[in-house]
C-alpha cells in the first residue's frame, strides 16, 4: 500500500504520521505542499496536525489552497483515501471534502492530554479493526477543535453512519460530541485526536495501531 | 481602489472569544453589556476597476468559511 503524507510549512506530526504508517506496513512519501501532484499509484493520503502557515486566516484555510490539495481532492473524487489528523481535518473541511468546520475550543483553551473516544462506526476502512462502541485512548492537542456544522449535514452524518468517533468527555464543546467523521463514500476520515500518537507503548498506548493495521490491511486483501 | 472585508460569525454560531470578552468587560465594571461579537476586518488594496463581484468571489473561496461565518464588503 502506497501512503502519501503531505507537508506544509508548520507541519509538525508528518514524521509521526510518516512512522506509524510505516510500522503498518505501508510504503510512504512525503509530498511538499507546492507539488502540483501526487506521487503514482498512491492509495492513501495522509493530511498531518500542525499549525500549517501558521494558523493564518483560519486553521487550514491558505493550505487548503495549496497545489497539493487540489490533487489530494481530486485523488478523493476518484474514491481515494484520505485520512486527515488534526489541522489536517482542519484542511480537509476547509477543502469542501468533509461537512462542517472546526472553530474556537468552547473553554478557550489549548487542550493537549489523553481522552477516551468511542468508535461509533466499525463500517469503514479506518475502523474496521475495532468494534462499534469500542473505548479507545488517543491523544488530542488542538485549540480549534469545536467541531461544528448544520443542521441538515449532522442529520446527514448521524443517518448514514458517518460518525467515526466521539468523545467520551467532551472537551472542546464539539456538537453531538463529534471526534471525526466520514465521507459519503467512507473513504475520507477528518479527526481531531491523534491515532498516530498512540502506536508505540512509550507512547503510553497503543489503541491507534488498530486504524493503520485496519487500513493498510485493506489493500492487502485487494 | 481598496475595499474592506468583514467577517463575523454567523447569527447563531455561538461565539466563545465574544463571550470571554463580555465577561472581562463584566469584571471591570461595565455593567449592561449583553452580547459581544468578535469578527475581523481585512483591508485589500486593489486594482482600479475590481467588481464587487471578484471581491465577493474572494471572500467566499477564502477570506470567509461560509460554513461558519458572513461576510459584507465595503468598497471604500
Amino acid at each position: 500500500m502506497r501512503a502519501a503524507v503531505i507537508v506544509f510549512p508548520g507541519s509538525n506530526c508528518d514524521r509521526d504520521m510518516a512512522v506509524a504508517l510505516k510500522a503498518a506496513g505501508a510504503d510512504v512519501s512525503m509530498v511538499w505542499h507546492k507539488d502540483a501532484s501526487l506521487p503514482d499509484g498512491v492509495d492513501l493520503v495522509a493530511v498531518p496536525g500542525g499549525f500549517s502557515f501558521g494558523d493564518y486566516l483560519r486553521c487550514g484555510a491558505i493550505a487548503a489552497q495549496s497545489p497539493i490539495c487540489k490533487a489530494v481532492v481530486a485523488h478523493a473524487e476518484r474514491g481515494g483515501y484520505v485520512l486527515g489528523v488534526c489541522n489536517g481535518f482542519q484542511v480537509l473541511t476547509e477543502t469542501g471534502l468533509l461537512p462542517g468546520a472546526l472553530m474556537r475550543n468552547a473553554n478557550l483553551k489549548f487542550i493537549c492530554k489523553a481522552v477516551d473516544l468511542k468508535v461509533e462506526t466499525s463500517a469503514s476502512a479506518f475502523t474496521e479493526g475495532y468494534n462499534a462502541g469500542d473505548m479507545v485512548g488517543y491523544p488530542v492537542a488542538h485549540h480549534d477543535g469545536n467541531y461544528t456544522v448544520d443542521e441538515a449535514n449532522l442529520a446527514a452524518l448521524k443517518g448514514e453512519d458517518r460518525i467515526a468517533f466521539t468523545y467520551g468527555d467532551n472537551p472542546n464543546g464539539s456538537v453531538a460530541d463529534i471526534a471525526g467523521v466520514l465521507s459519503k463514500n467512507r473513504r475520507v476520515l477528518g479527526m481531531m485526536p491523534h491515532p498516530e500518537r498512540a502506536v508505540d507503548a512509550g507512547h503510553g498506548g497503543t489503541d491507534g495501531q488498530a486504524l493503520f493495521r485496519g487500513l493498510i490491511g485493506e489493500f492487502a486483501q485487494a | 481602489m481598496k475595499a474592506r472585508v468583514h467577517v463575523m460569525l454567523k447569527n447563531g454560531v455561538l461565539d466563545p472569544q465574544g463571550e470571554a470578552v463580555r465577561h472581562a468587560l463584566g469584571s471591570l465594571g461595565f455593567d449592561g453589556v449583553e452580547g459581544v461579537r468578535q469578527g475581523k476586518v481585512i483591508e485589500l488594496d486593489l486594482a482600479d476597476g475590481t467588481s464587487e463581484a471578484t471581491i465577493g468571489e474572494m471572500c467566499e473561496k477564502l477570506l470567509a468559511n461560509t460554513v461558519i461565518e458572513s461576510y459584507r464588503v465595503e468598497v471604500l
